[in-house]
């Protein structure tokens, strides 16, 4: 017997179940199951379920004190890609724009060095990681904290499907249950089971995201937190990692660095005088056009111009009207 | 004894004759108004009644009859008391009846026998012309904008004048006299663009949306002079040519608008309807159906003041007129179509608590409310913005800058790019449209995103006087896309 009767059981009593429970009622459920018909509705639907005494199921996720019983997946990436060396890169929600431009950068950065990006599908820094490592080219895993037939939240609905196309969209849960708020520290246990680093962008004191670290600590996986302002309450949780010894997060390589990656150096892109002009502003302070305009002598015009320059090549990005250099410099 | 007088009734923007007939007949004393005539134009009877008494002249002792022909089509309004003044004097052969003939009237009496001026006399004044009357009949303060539509206006003040032009006792002054008695030289006051410090960004956006008629959506936390710069955009655009400005003219007449003193309206107008109007007040509408402020900001500029708090049918009503620069309302009598050909600039914060995109304040809101705040623009509407800006709050320094060019300045600038934009189009370079195509796969842009950034490049060209749109105009135009945050890739 699988452990896909625990995981329907699960979905059955809106439980967590990890371990077989020892009750009459599971034992009646277990009598009635019919896993065939089970696998056969699952299949109907291009899902897919890989138990825990599987070979396919991840090695590293095992390494965890309660691993999930089975790992329900979807979309057109092999099963393979779990079993892939992976970076987990989370955060907040409600994100600054300057955390979703890291978290972008580094999906980015990361996909392109041959790094699977792992995340959980949220709005902010999670959705950034996901769209960062897809314009790259990359792979990337989504772990659910839901049902594996939901798209939560449903604003996600289009990158579930396109983190599918190439990638798997992965959860512990049976198709039909609804996310709950307790779920959430249940699929972060899994994202920092996956990954061999943890990245967490921005979080505030007391968010999930520092959950998904404590786990990834436990399992004795790398943490890297990126340093952010000490007054932003954004950055309270990352700035309290660091401050119990996380490592800082200055730039992707650091992250291939321990991981013992050798990144491919680039030479950085040479600019015409204007662009150069406008990023060597923007490197000390991000502005917006009509700062720069007083930075550089340019008019509003030329600036524009040399923004729209800049951004084309990757090298700043716009938000809410203020322009950021978006590489990390030195 | 019969008389007829000849008016207009406004049917939308379009005049249809009228006939006012008076009958008098031998019997109880009475009178009656037929011929579907609306409350505003029964009341007529005791504003003609009283008129006539006031003007020292008789109200006839006979059983009175007015018609309205044709008897079905509605009448409305106040318009119709001079016509029925008029047509009972010459019944009753108080002023002579062939003296009626090639006129036409309209105006609204006082008790006191004073005319009032009305809504919409350009309307009747073509009317007249077209139906081949010379002389129009009406108000004094309605003088000079009959004349706008070519028929000779007798401008009068009271009833009692009326009655002497039509004896031949008085003549009404030439209408160049008219014409040049306006003080039309005076133009209204339009807040000038150097009041604005700072926000060159902006400012530029602003001069683009003129010189191109683009669409212009500035989005900010509060404060940082969105209103404030949208209200000088009518400022820096061209002068409406004759033509233009008889058909805003028209509209403004037909709403009642119109200021006295000044019947042609040639600055562009500037409308902006609170965030509370209702659907039929911005489109038009009504049982009869009146211009809305969308019609009222033809050849103009509607402004949409914090665009998300509007109700989203309402902005929806926008997309038609957008498309087609006219709106059509369908009733069960007909259909009718208002020109609204208008330019739209729009406000928006960036989230609802406002604090975004300010670097003093931290924005509260939750993902979610911040997603439906930016929901309640569709993507149809957000794809007419050619020019998206954002506006930051500036720094204090900025604040300080020298005030900023006049408007006048960037006028001239702005009119010598829409002269250039009649002659030849412009071609884009091969290097312009290669950064175009990079553009397309680098960035977030759809096809429609496209073809607004290489229409904002014309202008851009256009603005610089340059022989073809280069890399630098393309450049430049792709700043002005709406950020992938708004929901427009």
């Amino acid at each position: 017997m699988s452990e896909l009767v625990l995981a329907a059981f699960a979905a059955e009593t809106g439980r967590h179940v990890v371990d077989e429970p020892r009750e009459h009622r599971f034992q009646r459920f277990r009598r009635g199951f019919d896993e065939a018909a089970f696998r056969a509705s699952l299949a109907a639907r291009g899902l897919q379920f890989i138990g825990r005494s599987e070979g396919l199921y991840p090695a590293t996720l095992r390494e965890l004190h309660d691993p999930p019983p089975g790992l329900f997946l979807r979309g057109g990436g092999a099963v393979e890609l779990l079993g892939r060396r992976s970076v987990a890169i989370v955060g907040a929600r409600a994100c600054s724009s300057y955390g979703s431009q890291v978290a972008r950068l580094l999906g980015r950065e990361l996909a392109s060095a041959g790094l699977v990006v792992i995340s959980g599908l949220a709005r902010g820094i999670d959705g950034e990681a996901h769209r960062g490592a897809l314009e790259a080219g990359g792979q990337t895993i989504a772990v659910l904290g839901c049902g594996i037939d939901r798209d939560y939240p449903a604003a996600h609905a289009q990158l579930a499907g396109r983190v599918g196309e190439s990638g798997l969209v992965v959860s512990e849960y049976a198709p039909g249950v609804e996310p709950a708020p307790w779920r959430f520290p249940a699929r972060n246990r899994i994202i920092a089971g996956l990954a061999a680093a943890t990245v967490v962008v921005e979080a505030r004191e007391r968010s999930g995201s520092l959950i998904t670290a404590d786990f990834a600590l436990e399992a004795g996986r790398e943490v890297f937190a990126v340093p952010g302002e000490i007054t932003s309450a954004l950055s309270a949780g990352t700035n309290a990692l660091l401050r119990l010894g996380a490592t800082p997060l200055t730039s992707a390589a650091d992250v291939l660095e321990v991981l013992g990656i050798e990144l491919a150096s680039v030479a950085p892109p040479v600019f015409a005088e204007d662009p150069a002009r406008v990023l060597g502003a923007l490197t000390r302070e991000s502005a917006g056009v009509d700062g720069l305009v007083r930075q550089t002598g340019l008019d509003a015009a030329a600036v524009a111009t040399a923004l729209a320059e800049l951004e084309l090549v990757g090298a700043v990005a716009e938000a809410d009207g203020l322009y950021r250099a978006v590489r990390p410099q030195g | 004894m019969l008389a007829r007088t000849v008016t207009h009734a406004l049917v939308g923007l379009d005049a249809r004759r009228v006939e006012v007939e008076a009958h008098l007949q031998l019997g109880v004393p009475a009178f009656a108004i037929v011929g579907l005539a609306d409350r505003a134009c029964q009341e007529a009877k005791e504003r003609v009644r009283s008129g006539i008494a006031s003007a020292e002249l008789e109200w006839p002792v006979r059983r009175i009859t007015v018609n309205l022909a044709p008897a079905e089509l509605r009448k409305e309004g106040s318009g119709f008391d001079l016509p029925i003044a008029l047509a009972v004097l010459a019944a009753s052969r108080q002023v002579p009846p062939e003296a009626l003939s090639g006129h036409a009237a309209v105006g609204e009496l006082a008790l006191d026998g004073r005319l009032r001026p009305v809504g919409g006399v350009l309307a009747s004044a073509e009317g007249a012309r077209q139906a081949g009357l010379s002389r129009l009949l009406c108000a004094a303060e309605c003088g000079a904008e009959a004349a706008l539509a070519g028929i000779q206006p007798v401008p009068v003040h009271h009833l009692a004048e009326a009655v002497a032009y039509l004896r031949g006792e008085w003549q009404p002054p030439p209408p160049d006299e008219l014409v040049c008695a306006s003080p039309n030289g005076s133009e209204p006051a339009v807040p000038d663009l150097a009041d604005v410090r700072g926000q060159e960004r902006a400012r530029r956006a602003l001069e683009l949306a003129a010189a191109g008629g683009h669409n212009l959506l500035l989005a900010g936390p509060p404060g940082t002079g969105k209103t404030m710069l949208a209200r000088r955009l009518p400022g820096i655009l061209p002068r409406l040519p004759p033509e233009e400005a008889l058909e805003v003219t028209r509209i403004h007449s037909v709403a009642g608008l119109l200021p006295p003193g000044r019947p042609l309206v040639s600055v562009p107008p500037f409308r902006a309807p609170h965030h509370t109007a209702s659907v039929a007040s911005i489109v038009g509408g009504g049982s009869s159906p009146r211009p809305g402020e969308a019609s009222l900001a033809h050849r103009g500029v509607l402004f949409l003041d914090e665009l998300a708090e509007f109700p989203r049918n309402a902005l929806e009503a926008l997309r038609q007129p957008l498309e087609d620069g006219a709106i059509s309302i369908a009733r069960v009598g007909g259909r009718i179509v208002f020109p609204a050909r208008f330019q739209l600039v729009g406000t928006m914060n960036l989230c609802p608590c406002g604090a975004r995109g300010d670097p003093a304040a931290e924005c509260s809101c939750s993902a979610g409310r911040l997603a439906s705040y930016r929901d309640k623009l569709s993507r149809a509407l957000l794809d007419r913005f050619d020019l998206v800006v954002t506006v930051p709050r500036p720094r204090a320094r900025e604040l300080d800058g020298a005030p900023g060019e006049r408007s006048d300045a960037v006028r001239e600038r702005v009119t010598g790019a829409r002269h250039r934009a009649r002659g030849e189009p412009l071609r884009r370079s091969t290097a312009a449209n290669e950064l175009l195509s990079r553009a397309v796969e680098r960035l977030p842009l759809s096809a429609r995103g496209r073809a607004r950034v290489a229409r904002v490049a014309r202008t851009i060209a256009l603005l610089a006087s340059a022989d073809e749109v280069g890399t630098e105009h393309v450049a430049e135009a792709l700043s002005y896309r709406s950020p992938t945050e708004l929901g427009t890739p």
